[in-house]
């Protein structure tokens, strides 16, 4: 597998990724831009109007249609957000033509499609339509709303909010209820045009199609792609420290029958020279897997909950630990928390500890080269920090990874956000507990 | 070991039997630096009476699950799970209704992973005290399963449709049910259905089949048990036992899944068979290019969360369709006029053409999928088939066929849903 990465128009990138290791090619085109409470709702509802109907396909049933016509080729919206810039676009999976009846290449077709879906919307008088915005607006809103269906990545989004309060990356990737509620199909058409002027555009590929076949097919689909000054000037704002001396507390009561806890740290210091590998074997020796402190001794050994892990945002600086616990356990599974932390900054690693986080950071990177959702991400970041290697380079960085490194990393940390949701007594099983 | 190939779709298979009657499967990835192994039985959480030797058995709702939970603890104090991961490997098991599965994915080591894999479920190792620990977890896993509106909506559907089936119980069992659970219980319930000739082992990577074969020999007993055989009670009538049900929850819009349950096909070739033409036929009512799921989206009853499939587990067959809707009845009105509508008229014969294209496309997406393909295998084992006779078999599917099971299943006193609504404060 060669990768590579090429300007193929002004501001537009394609990574090219060519192997015969799958049965699909997978294409991802990513519209750039800065995170931002004021944009990022109508940036992200951008690719799910567009989805609705283009030039020849004026609804989703044609566009479906379509898409089966091509064996099933999916053409998915995707909305992310890496560090403090969102990423909006579409993520295409097109079947090989090697296993198709009479191999029968689908790729042109697809990409035709999906240059269309961007840059011909339907539209009435120059506008998207208004009851595509409407409707995909009042989805959106559901998507928004239903983050507080599952309690676990709601404690988590919670946490950042409250830590993040005065940063950009508060900032959902779909945005906020309010702004979304504002959106109208002008004001969209307006934010549309701008995006496609300015934004950088990333495009990834990774299949069995030469990259010159790559080139070929999007300058055409890409031909009229209405492009402006473009805005390079999009970054992501690291802090180092806490915002306040103490670590702030946030409690919070929802109905529910476990209590979530969940701490965010700042990395701190060795953001400076962001050092992906000790970082990532750090968060696997601390709370990344089974063989974790944070499983090993808060989850299995005390049994003061059900779960227990931590993970990291890189380009961001930061590092959460969530866990479920029963309402009662809260200052003796914070504690403890702490305690494990404080015993990696002292150096109470073993061996078996340190080599078993790297030996699984470094296979689940190695595992990246096979799967194609995974290389799409791997690289798509790697193109927005500028950094020169791929995964399994970067496994062989963990490889050097020393007991030292990782005492540095722990010894970074600042304690930011103490974030505690808890029942508010409403459940029959809290009145149970009661008697 | 006997080598299929299926030119068609780039794969191949070596299968074997070994003398203990564990089936075995390799598939080969040149070029893939991932591996994966699933060592599986044939119980799960609705495997709770069962025949075994002329003598018959009844369990607690929850022991296929503790077991899963138990099997890591090894004889020395030691857990497999860390042992796994301590060599890179990442290893898991689930457990649903159907089928127990431990697995892990590496990237090195494979076979001594592979080995410890093979023996950490074949060693039983259970006291009294770490029954009793693992009583605390497990009650905590329930009671976060509570909280959880996709168990509590998938349930209540269930058993509205069920009237005695076992898989109305949650896979876990109850608070209640997991305090009946013994060392014995377990142990009992290890030598039965963890006996090689009850479970497939299934491998996909870069991978040499004989030395699988070998490791699988020196691993595991060598005798030959019998096959328990499971009870589920008498056969389900077609008609659900209840069909309304709602409750509130912390939601922020309402959820719904609506259900049906139909007969299962006998195991083998006609049961894949009725799995293809069941999830077509429910693909081209229901699915992202139908009449139907465009006009519902733009009328802003469906969102981009719907989801329909058959799931066929335990002897049961079920139709599950489901998402959030401001208005779910309306939904189920939707459904049952279009249900009606394609039993009088049948299906557009350009629909069928393009979804059995699509349908053909999205099973060599699956195929990405190590976990996926692996466990579709062993559940396909299980019911007498090979998974990777699919794309072919999709290619004789008839729209008669879809049609027939849209008339036979989903008929309007058929249908049931299940309903969560928002709590209101």
């Amino acid at each position: 597998m060669e990768i590579t990465r090429t300007e193929i128009m002004p501001g537009v990138w394609l990574s090219h990724l060519r192997t015969d290791k799958f049965k699909s090619a997978c294409l991802s085109l990513n519209l750039l831009s800065q995170l931002s409470r004021e944009t990022a709702s109508m940036n992200a509802l951008i690719p799910f109007v567009l989805r609705r109907g283009a030039t020849g396909y004026e609804d989703m049933e044609k566009i479906s249609a379509r898409l089966d016509e091509l064996y099933g080729t999916a053409i998915e919206p995707v909305v992310r957000r890496i560090g403090e810039i969102q990423c909006v676009g579409f993520f295409a999976s097109i079947p090989e033509g090697d296993f198709l009846p009479g191999k029968e290449n689908v790729l042109r077709p697809a990409c035709d499609l999906l240059g269309r879906l961007l840059l011909a919307p339907a539209t009435r008088g120059g506008l998207l339509l208004p009851q595509y915005v409407d409707s995909e607006k009042e989805k959106l809103l559901d998507i928004i709303r239903s983050r507080i269906n599952d309690k676990r990545s709601y404690s988590v989004t919670r946490c950042i909010e409250e830590m993040c309060c005065y940063e950009d990356f508060a900032v959902g990737r779909f945005g906020s209820e309010t702004e979304a509620e504002n959106i109208n199909y002008k004001k969209l058409t307006r934010q549309y045009r701008s995006l496609l002027q300015s934004s950088p555009i990333e495009i990834f590929y990774c299949g069995r199609s030469s990259k010159k076949e790559l080139v070929s097919c999007l300058r055409d689909v890409l031909s009229t792609l209405p492009r402006g000054e473009i805005d390079y000037d999009i970054g992501t704002d690291v802090r180092m420290n806490a915002l306040e001396e103490k670590p702030r507390t946030v409690t919070e009561e929802l109905d529910v029958t476990q209590g979530k806890l969940v701490i965010g740290y700042r990395l701190g210091e060795c953001m400076e020279e962001a050092e992906p590998a000790p970082i990532f074997v750090f968060n696997c020796v601390f709370g990344g897997g089974t063989t974790s402190k944070l499983f090993m001794n808060v989850r299995e050994r005390l049994q003061l909950c059900y779960y227990a892990s931590s993970m990291v945002s890189l380009q961001k600086g930061l590092l959460l630990v969530a866990s479920g616990i029963e309402f009662d356990k809260f200052e003796v599974a914070r504690d403890e928390i702490f305690r494990q932390l404080d015993a990696i900054k002292q150096g109470d690693i073993s061996d078996e500890e340190l080599n078993s986080a790297k030996s699984c950071v470094a296979s689940d990177l190695r595992a990246y080269m096979d799967s194609q959702g995974e290389l799409e991400g791997f690289y798509l970041t790697r193109a927005l920090e500028g950094l020169e290697y791929g995964p399994m380079e970067l496994a062989e960085l963990v490889e050097d990874v020393t007991k030292e490194d990782v005492m540095r990393i722990a010894n970074s940390l600042a304690c930011d956000m103490i974030y505690f949701l808890k029942g508010n007594g409403q459940t029959e099983e809290d009145e149970d507990a009661a008697e | 070991m006997q080598l299929n190939k299926y030119d068609d779709i780039g794969e191949s298979m070596y299968s074997a039997t070994l003398q203990n009657g564990l089936r075995l499967r390799v598939i080969p990835k040149p070029g893939f630096s991932t591996a994966y192994a699933v060592f599986a039985t044939n119980y799960g959480g609705a495997h709770r009476r069962f025949t075994v030797d002329g003598q018959t058995l009844d369990t607690p709702a929850g022991v296929a699950h503790f077991l899963e939970h138990k099997m890591f603890d090894l004889p020395d104090g030691e857990n497999a799970l860390n042992i796994l991961s301590a060599n890179g490997a990442d290893p898991n098991a689930f457990t649903s209704s159907g089928v127990t599965c431990y697995y892990f994915e590496c990237t090195e080591g494979f076979e001594e992973n592979l080995r410890m894999l093979l023996h950490f479920v074949s060693t039983p190792y259970f006291t009294a005290d770490t029954v009793q620990k693992e009583q605390g977890i497990i009650a905590q896993e329930i009671r976060m399963g509570e909280d959880d509106p996709n168990v509590s909506i998938y349930y209540d559907l269930l058993t509205m449709l069920y009237d005695h089936h076992p898989i109305r119980d949650r896979v876990a069992g109850t608070v209640e049910s997991i305090a009946e659970i013994t060392d014995k219980t377990l142990y009992d319930c290890h030598r039965v259905f963890y006996a090689p000739s009850n479970m497939v082992l299934c491998v996909e990577g870069d991978i040499d089949p004989e030395r699988v074969l070998a490791i699988a020999e020196e691993e595991l007993p060598k005798t030959l048990s019998p096959v328990p055989r499971a009870d589920f009670g008498p056969e389900e009538g077609l008609l659900p036992v209840d069909s309304f049900r709602s409750r509130e929850m912390a939601v922020s819009a309402p959820q719904f899944l609506i259900g049906a349950k139909f007969r299962p096909s006998e195991e083998g070739q006609a049961l894949l068979r009725q799995r293809l033409v069941s999830q077509l036929a429910l693909r081209m009512l229901v699915g992202s290019s139908s009449p139907f799921y465009a006009r519902l989206y733009s009328q802003g009853l469906i969102s981009h969360d719907f989801d329909y499939e058959a799931d066929f587990t335990a002897g049961t067959a079920t139709v599950i369709i489901g998402g959030e809707s401001r208005e779910p009845e309306k939904v189920l009105d939707e459904l049952k006029a279009e249900a009606a509508r394609v039993s009088e008229k049948g299906f557009d014969p350009e629909l069928f053409r393009r979804s059995k294209r699509a349908s053909l496309g999205a099973r060599l997406r699956g195929l990405e999928d190590f976990e996926s393909v692996c466990v579709s295998t062993v559940t396909g084992l299980f019911s007498g088939y090979c998974a990777f006779d699919a794309i072919s078999l999709l290619g004789q599917v008839t729209k008669a066929e879809c049609e027939q099971f849209v008339r036979e299943t989903l008929s309007n006193e058929r249908l049931a849903i299940s309903i969560i609504t928002p709590k209101r404060t």
